[in-house]
């Protein structure tokens, strides 16, 4: 009920916008105001937290400053947003942000409904349960009857019936309202089970004391895609977002890095790295952007590879592996269209 | 004759015996409250069983087991607190992101805060009519100092943070909220229809919606009536928001003063000549604003409580700074309650005092006989 009423509260809200707003291109306002806006969270290990010194780090605000690079010449030019789960669409809807980039979740109805355009994927993630081992169970489809913590108001508390109906099982919910209660409740053994994106279960399992007494079920219920989005409506925008994604994903593939990315510019046997980093071709006048521009987005935080394993990664204290989120020749499904 | 009268005086005064060491003092005082009758003694060694229990585990945690140096989580191996983050982070606890080299100009309109607030709070101080213009003056002393103008480089608000925030916020919507209530509560009860059906609409609405409904309307929606190019700053718009709900629940509050004024003091002071205003000033506010002062400070407490919603803005009061370092990878997991903990310690503070100040004020304006 509550979150119909938020949803048709933004529709109406979207609607109302898009009489009224004939916008402008985004690219120009950007380059008026000498700064990205750009939407993110208001704090999710790994995807978007600050250092001792206030600065915003993260996976999701890194592709603010690839944006802010490529289009502004200089990634510390971004202004951050922080956005909750609620007020991410109206602040995108409304031109207070110009992207958003906050681990959400590409759907059918925010895609079509909405009226926003998704960029493409940064991260693969879904919906997976943890455990103790001590219940002597291997699958989550042996959950018949557990009582499992859950997160209130999200997708996941909808996923997490549709499995067990389909499996023809019975739960019970312990409704909790942030990931840290969800913590304190499992530890407590408020619930035998604790579900969240399997992102967030690693995380979550990172920090117990007693680590190797749990588990993370194999499987995983749900898709959820996550990536950036724009405002339906201004395509070049939505092309330059877009296109500064695919550019990391495709630097990885290449082997371009933030160290090697200013020496592969000045020209490589590789036509294809040359067309990206501006050597050949017209790719950055194309998009409205000079030739340099997938340079300097990439040497902002490096390739996809880099800021996954600075945030995410095995070496970080969340641990993630890269599993879907490899490239496709190494196993995943990270795929990005070629630039030519 | 008067010699003899004083040392009969003396005499008399020798003979009255003092109270029996055992009704007086701390003595007397366990003995009357905590030991008086057999419920009273039963309740006290309950609760002595109970702070028993509590204490010594939570003194061991927060202090004697607990971990003070470190840069990360993992350094904190002991089973107490982990308190290695106040070192870095504490800053931020109290200044949000704010730029450093500022901090000065917060620190030193907390100062000035000082002797404003006495100004107003406090009676029979010295300069007291040069102080009260200076505390007239504060908020926009401290707008410069802030938000910077007159020579100092300029702090947007999406800068402002931590306990900083909430004091700016608090302190705004409670200057504000009083004289906002008291005009609309003497609105109720206008005797001219516009206002009074104005009055009333105004209070009924603002109560009958959830503050973080009047927030979201404020953030989002407001944007959509602006002209194109206009844009209100987002802290602002919450700040009014905050006010005027706690007006409307201040205006009842000293509607309940009002009502609780005997008609004869109304009589009164119109049989002595008085317009409206002048006996409202004069004979009927006093006494009504009085009789409210309980129900006034408690609408200042659940205001500056109310201040921590300033989060679904996007800003981080000391809870937002809280939560963000428990989101920080070499942190998560290992702070939850000390964060929480030193969050819920200024709120405590603030509250608390705010509460003392108000039972020393119903007693200094206490005129009924005893």
């Amino acid at each position: 009920m509550k979150l119909n009423l938020i949803r048709f509260a933004a529709m109406a809200i979207i609607t109302l916008l898009s009489f009224g707003t004939a916008h402008a291109s985004t690219l120009n306002d950007v380059k008026a105001a000498g700064h990205l806006k750009c939407g993110i969270n208001t704090g999710l290990p790994g995807f978007a937290f600050t250092d001792d010194k206030g600065n915003w780090n993260g996976f999701d605000v890194a592709f603010c400053r690839a944006l802010a690079a490529a289009v502004l010449g200089n990634p510390d030019k971004v202004k951050y947003v922080n956005l909750t789960g609620k007020t991410r669409f109206p602040a995108l809807a409304s031109g207070e942000i110009d992207v958003l980039s906050r681990n959400t979740t590409w759907t059918f109805s925010r895609d079509v409904d909405l009226g926003f355009t998704f960029l493409g994927v940064s991260y693969y993630d879904g919906q997976g349960f943890i455990g103790r081992k001590s219940l002597g169970i291997k699958s989550a489809k042996e959950l018949d009857g557990a009582s499992v913590c859950i997160q209130t108001g999200t997708t996941t508390e909808l996923n997490l019936a549709d499995f067990f109906r389909s499996n023809n099982m019975k739960y019970e919910p312990v409704p909790i309202e942030t990931n840290a209660e969800a913590r304190a409740g499992y530890l407590a053994e408020r619930c035998d089970v604790y579900t969240t994106d399997a992102s967030g279960l690693a995380a979550t399992k990172s920090t117990f004391k007693d680590a190797e007494n749990h588990m993370v079920f194999p499987e995983i219920i749900s898709k959820e895609p996550l990536g950036p989005l724009v405002r339906q409506g201004d395509d070049q925008w939505a092309d330059i977002a877009r296109w500064t994604l695919n550019a990391l994903i495709v630097a990885e593939e290449l082997g371009v890095t933030k160290a090697n990315v200013n020496e592969k510019a000045k020209g490589t046997k590789n036509p294809e790295i040359n067309r990206m980093l501006g050597k050949e071709g017209s790719m950055g006048k194309m998009l409205g952007l000079d030739a340099t521009w997938a340079v300097r987005a990439i040497a902002a935080g490096g390739n996809y590879a880099e800021i996954f394993d600075k945030y995410l990664g095995t070496k970080t204290p969340l641990g993630l592996s890269r599993g879907l989120n490899a490239l496709y020749k190494d196993g995943g499904i990270l795929y990005a269209p070629p630039i030519r | 004759m008067t010699i003899d009268n004083n040392s009969n005086n003396d005499k008399a005064n020798q003979n009255i015996k003092p109270p029996p060491a055992n009704t007086v003092g701390i003595i007397g005082w366990i003995r009357k409250n905590l030991l008086g009758g057999w419920v009273n003694t039963l309740l006290t060694l309950i609760s002595i069983y109970i702070l028993w229990l509590v204490l010594p585990p939570l003194f061991d945690w927060a202090l004697l087991n607990a971990d003070f140096s470190g840069s990360s989580g993992k350094e904190c191996t002991t089973n107490g607190a982990c308190w290695a983050w106040l070192d870095q982070r504490i800053n931020q606890f109290f200044y949000g992101f704010y730029p450093p080299d500022s901090y000065w100009r917060v620190n030193l309109s907390l100062i000035l805060l000082l002797p404003a607030l006495a100004y107003i709070l406090f009676e029979n101080l010295p300069y007291s009519t040069y102080g009260r213009w200076f505390a007239l003056s504060y908020p926009i002393i401290s707008a410069v100092l802030l938000l910077g103008g007159v020579g100092l480089e300029g702090v947007t608000t999406d800068k402002f943070g931590g306990f900083m925030l909430n004091l700016v916020a608090g302190l705004a919507g409670i200057i504000l909220s009083l004289p906002i209530g008291v005009v609309l509560a003497l609105g109720r009860r206008s005797k001219l229809p516009l206002i009074r059906v104005f009055s009333i609409a105004f209070i009924e609405i603002i109560r009958g919606v959830p503050l973080i409904t009047l927030l979201f309307v404020a953030v989002i929606i407001v944007q959509l009536f602006l002209p194109p190019g206009v844009s209100l700053d987002q802290l602002i718009r919450v700040m009014i928001m905050i006010t005027i709900f706690a007006s409307a629940y201040m205006a009842e509050v000293i509607r309940g003063g009002l009502q609780a004024i005997p008609n004869g003091q109304y009589e009164a002071a119109q049989a002595v000549g008085l317009g409206y205003w002048r006996s409202m000033r004069l004979v009927i506010l006093p006494q009504a604003l009085k009789i409210s002062i309980p129900g006034i400070v408690n609408t200042f407490i659940g205001l500056f409580k109310d201040t921590t919603l300033v989060i679904i803005i996007g800003l981080f009061d000391i809870l937002g700074q809280a939560r963000l370092l428990q989101t920080n990878p070499d942190w998560m997991g290992k702070v939850d309650h000390e964060t929480f903990l030193l969050a819920a310690l200024f709120f405590f503070i603030i509250c608390f005092s705010m509460s003392r100040y108000s039972i020393n004020l119903e007693k200094r304006l206490d005129t009924t006989n005893k």
